[in-house]
């Protein structure tokens, strides 16, 4: 009755904080500055005479930045809850509402997404829930993958922001389609190991205490799965999103590891595709102090909420609300990149 | 019940975590020193704080054209390793832990690769070294523009 209670007075607070959600992006989205449709002299001169005329000096410098902790705070718990990194709400919810332009927030979504795997990464590798073996084959081709889609979207944003706004939006709502339909496998069955993956002693076992027995795992499809990584390295280079929506479920359900050594591996495989893409925008000059530090601040801080607000709440409440919140960024996404205006 | 008997994490495994949780650990205290340091105005900002806001709805070119043209004056402009000239700056002295972020991965790479090599895991220490080759051109702007 109790844990019932409490279950319920969370939920409530969670829905709250969906709604905060929405006046805070609306603070950002009334701030100073619109995104610059193309890269010409004209805006440039533009911003460098707003500068001087100074109408919006008397606005405290710390304002945006912390309208940013605020927003990335809440993101980050509903980052864990969902089962998501938090670039993917990150870069769309940002994108959308916030003044700056689209090459600092995929720039700052994939330092953010970057932020939280190395964070992640020491623990996961230690319990043995990651597995290196795993990970390093395919965090190679991801990697280099990323820095061509890092280089492709930013020649595509020079071109045209709004092109990058409606693959993203599309992405977005693409990635809300795999989390509704795809199906997770605790322990999927592997009848037999690939010949790759017995070259490259891709296997383990792992103690299931809700089985209460060890569970040895191997994994197949091997060269396939090896394959996806090259369009999933891709894709979150060119929008600066974490990987872990599509990672989870090629590790799963295509190449049959367990669902905890999946996920396990997948968030700390992210530390190794977000590094190479983060190099490009870092080279590229896509950061903005006062746009990155209170992002990372904010999704860290989240995140350590949410780890502990998951031990009370149901986690298909959290599901469907992710998913809603999903859909509502890469509608505003599309939106905002064809031009319809129909969002705000 | 069973006796948990879950695979061995391998040295490789714990040395990678060891360094990556030093790492990690490191480049947040830095990230939050640092942006402390820029807020409190103890390093002066290369673009004043309050005019930030002008220029972050341009696409990065014009914003470094812009903020080069305006307030840095860096004659070989601000792509690449140029913050390296201009950590004096408040805001450019965040590019440092932020790049140790975004280098640490290479150092558990490294940090790996011979004990890989030690043990006849050729095929994962060839990777390690291809890997390390991958980011270090990313990191370097070799590939992807913007070095200097």
């Amino acid at each position: 009755m109790l844990s019932e209670n409490s279950n319920r007075s969370v939920r409530g607070v969670l829905l709250l904080a969906a709604f905060l959600l929405l006046p805070v992006l609306a603070l950002a989205s009334g701030d100073a500055g619109h995104a610059a449709a193309t890269g010409d002299s004209a805006a440039i001169a533009e911003a460098i005479a707003n500068a001087e005329v100074g109408a919006n000096d008397a606005v405290v410098w710390w304002k945006m930045p912390l309208i940013l902790l605020v927003t990335t705070f809440i993101m980050g718990i509903f980052a864990v809850l969902g089962g998501v990194g938090g670039g993917v709400l990150y870069v769309p919810l940002i994108g959308g509402f916030f003044p700056f332009h689209i090459d600092f927030v995929r720039g700052t979504g994939l330092l953010v997404a970057l932020a939280g795997a190395l964070a992640a990464g020491p623990g996961l590798l230690r319990s043995g829930m990651a597995n290196l073996r795993l990970a390093l084959p395919v965090g190679l081709i991801a990697s280099a993958m990323a820095i061509v889609g890092a280089q492709v979207g930013i020649m595509l944003s020079a071109l045209n922001p709004n092109i990058i706004s409606t693959a993203l939006g599309a992405t977005i709502l693409g990635i809300c389609a795999i989390m509704l339909m795809a199906k997770k496998s605790e322990i999927p069955d592997v009848p037999k190991a690939d010949a790759l993956s017995q070259a490259l002693h891709i296997s383990g076992v792992l103690y299931e205490p809700s089985m209460g027995k060890n569970i040895d795992w191997k994994i197949h499809r091997t060269p396939l799965g090896l394959f996806m990584f090259i369009f999933i390295g891709f894709i979150a280079g060119m929008f600066g999103l974490g990987a872990g929506w599509a990672n989870v479920p090629v590790f799963n359900l295509m190449m049959g590891a367990p669902i905890k050594v999946s996920a396990a591996t997948s968030k700390f495989l992210l530390s190794i595709t977000d590094t190479s893409a983060a190099w490009i925008y870092v080279n590229k000059g896509c950061i903005i102090p006062q746009i990155v530090v209170p992002s990372i601040i904010g999704i860290m801080l989240g995140s350590f909420v949410g780890v502990r607000v998951m031990k009370v709440v149901k986690p298909t409440f959290i599901r469907w609300m992710v998913i809603a919140i999903l859909a509502f960024a890469g509608l505003k996404s599309l939106d905002k990149g064809l031009g319809l205006g129909l969002m705000g | 019940m069973a006796e948990q008997n879950q695979t061995p994490v391998t040295d490789e495994q714990k040395l990678y975590a060891t360094i990556l949780n030093w790492g990690m650990n490191a480049g947040l205290i830095a990230i939050v020193t640092t942006f402390a340091i820029y807020g409190m105005g103890i390093f002066e900002p290369a673009v004043p704080l309050n005019k930030v806001q002008y220029f972050w709805s341009l696409n990065v070119s014009d914003y470094l054209a812009a903020v080069n043209q305006t307030y840095v004056h860096a004659p070989a402009g601000l792509e690449g390793w140029a913050w390296l000239s201009l950590l004096g700056k408040g805001d450019f002295l965040q590019f440092a832990p932020i790049a140790w972020l975004a280098g640490v991965s290479i150092i558990c790479y490294l940090a790996i690769t011979p004990g890989l090599f030690r043990r006849g895991d050729t095929v994962y220490g060839i990777i390690s070294i291809v890997e390390v080759v991958v980011l270090v051109a990313a990191a370097s702007g070799i590939v992807g523009g913007g070095g200097h």
